[in-house]
């Protein structure tokens, strides 16, 4: 649509640069003027078009292809980073299923689904549907400010931020005791049990203003004369929400749940600043995972192995995914 | 009046609530970051003479004025080119139509969708061999060419929206496809551009693992990363800490709140497209 407003400027240059043209263009073949039409463009001339493409994919293909079929090679090998690899089939691979603490890692990730996925979008779907009905734009505004933040400041900082919350003198704690459960106070991050969870929340609160401002933004595309028209016929708020506000969210909702997902199994920064896996491999998680096997034990055939492992979780559980949300 | 109040109410206090939850852990760090120096604050206290010296401190203490100037740089190797070669990519498929466009396409779908963990290593041993460890065109490099995905994916869907019939008029006129792209297209996808540059230059910022695994000293690596350097120099200084991962925030919170409309738009139409 705003491509639409730029038109006329960039059309009158166009007029002034044509008259210098023809020279430059004769470069890609003799005529490409005249035949330049869509598909009936002659072959050379389409071909001489990937002059535009090739940095994009020469960039693509250093920095991104070549790296990962790289991780393919390494995790089929014994390798320290330094003296020579040794192949080793799919030990690698056997391990990744096999060694406790990868496994965990693995099943940790699935876990945090739950944090990163599940109470974000079930909590921004309450918000959303509840202040749909809000008049108010101040108080819209100020709202959106403030839930955006936790998406603006690195997941770095997020986890200081929640590190200190959850200390033995942070705020958590301090509540706790405010409300008299001062005997649920503790070291959240350094308790076997209760850290995986708290590290969840830091996810929790990452996730949670993104998608309620996702499901806002998609409650307001709904045509409202549905609800007037569902109230008028006796429909309650939850039967409202079921006919009328999840079908019509259903392309936002699935948007919530693809980026958190991958954010859940992919998680690195929340937990490497946090925790650092611990307390034990308590809160260890594929990411961190593959960066200690690589950079502190040296095995970075396992790394590596880890890595196409998440890399094909991820993918093999969010193409369904983006397949259920599609169809209509 | 009393009904619209009461049906107004609860919704306006849900919707505080979820702000609040949002600012709180922010809000924690601010009232340690203002306690005195080498205490052991206590949660969420008001300081009654708040040391605003502290941030001060913590500014030359975590070298925020080299950390901004590296990021600075960080930013500006990588938005302005990938920005460029995404548009170009993305106008040759969309536009040009250019032979087997559509697997090169599909080859950048996957790497939307993969995570970062698996290019990491060997990005570190590659950038060994090329003897660019440690160096910010290190991290420059593998960042724009870990954007193409996105970013293409970005300019194609404007690309597509822009009737063929302009390319066709501008050639009959005689400009050729770069001119046509220059002075064209390019002016055409301003917006769409605007919107991928606040993306990208959020995300290079706040660029982690790439930058720790990348670059060993702090002062060269992107804010976030330079955090982890931080955090391990001063952990037991919980005000000292505090007051300097705000900083450390700052930047990005300032840039937020100036663009904020932009911001807002430009992440959840990249959500969606995403």
């Amino acid at each position: 649509m705003s491509a639409v407003d730029g038109l006329t400027t960039p059309v009158d240059v166009a007029d002034t640069v044509s008259a210098t043209a023809p020279r430059r263009g004769s470069r890609r073949g003799a005529g490409l003027g005249d035949r330049f039409r869509g598909t009936a463009l002659p072959s050379r001339a389409r071909w001489a078009g990937w002059l535009f493409a090739l940095p994009a994919l020469v960039m693509y293909a250093v920095f991104e292809l070549y790296p990962i079929i790289t991780a393919v090679q390494y995790s089929f090998f014994d390798w320290d980073g330094i003296s020579v690899a040794t192949p080793v089939g799919v030990e690698n691979y056997v391990r990744v299923f096999t060694e406790p603490q990868l496994v965990a890692s693995i099943v940790h990730a699935f876990i945090l689904i739950i944090f990163f996925t599940f109470l974000p979008v079930l909590l921004a779907l309450v918000v959303a549907s509840i202040v749909r009905e809000i008049r108010s734009k101040v108080a819209g505004a100020v709202a959106r400010t403030l839930m955006f933040l936790p998406q603006i400041i690195p997941g770095a900082a997020s986890a200081i931020a929640w590190t200190w919350m959850y200390s033995p003198d942070g705020a958590v704690n301090q509540m706790l005791r405010a409300l008299g459960l001062g005997s649920l106070a503790r070291p959240w991050l350094g308790d076997f049990t209760w850290a995986l969870p708290a590290v969840g929340v830091i996810g929790t609160w990452l996730a949670t203003g993104l998608c309620t401002l996702l499901l806002m933004a998609g409650i307001g595309k709904i045509d409202g004369s549905l609800y007037e028209a569902a109230s008028l016929d006796g429909a309650g708020r939850i039967q409202q929400f079921r006919a009328i506000t999840l079908p019509g969210l259903r392309q936002e909702i699935g948007v919530c749940i693809t980026i958190t997902i991958i954010a859940a199994l992919a998680s690195f920064d929340v937990v490497f600043m946090s925790t650092q896996g611990g307390p034990g491999y308590a809160t260890q998680v594929p990411g961190v995972q593959v960066y200690q096997l690589a950079f502190t034990e040296n095995r970075i055939g396992q790394s590596s192995a880890l890595a196409v492992v998440l890399s094909l979780i991820v993918l093999a559980v969010i193409l369904p995914i983006q397949r259920f949300f599609k169809e209509k | 009046m009393l009904d619209r109040l009461r049906d107004t109410a609860p919704k306006t206090i849900l919707l505080t609530a979820a702000a609040l939850f949002s600012v709180f852990p922010l809000l924690s760090m601010f009232s340690a970051a203002l306690q005195p120096q080498g205490t052991a604050p206590a949660g969420i206290t008001f300081p009654t003479s708040p040391h605003w010296h502290n941030f001060v401190d913590a500014w030359n203490v975590a070298n925020i004025t080299t950390l901004v100037k590296s990021s600075a740089i960080l930013v500006i190797g990588v938005v302005p080119i990938a920005m460029l070669i995404s548009s170009m990519a993305a106008y040759a498929i969309a536009q040009l139509r250019i032979p087997l466009g559509n697997v090169f396409f599909l080859l950048l779908l996957l790497g939307l969708t993969l995570p970062y963990e698996i290019v990491v290593v060997p990005l570190y041993y590659q950038m060994q061999q090329l003897g660019l460890l440690n160096t910010q065109l290190g991290l420059i490099l593998p960042l724009i060419g870990l954007n193409m995905p996105f970013a293409v994916f970005w300019m194609r869907t404007h690309f597509q929206s822009v009737p063929l019939e302009i390319s066709e008029s501008s050639s009959i006129d005689g400009a050729g496809p770069w001119k046509a792209f220059q002075h064209i297209q390019l002016p055409l996808a301003v917006p769409a551009l605007a919107s991928l540059g606040v993306l990208m230059f959020l995300s290079t910022w706040n660029q982690f693992l790439l930058a720790i695994v990348l670059i060993d000293d702090p002062n060269k690596r992107t804010m976030a990363g330079a955090l982890q350097g931080f955090v391990g120099a001063h952990s037991t200084d919980v005000v000292l800490l505090n007051a300097g991962a705000l900083l450390i925030m700052a930047p990005t919170i300032l840039v937020f709140l100036i663009f904020q409309k932009y911001f807002i738009q430009a992440m959840l139409a990249g959500a969606v497209k995403g």
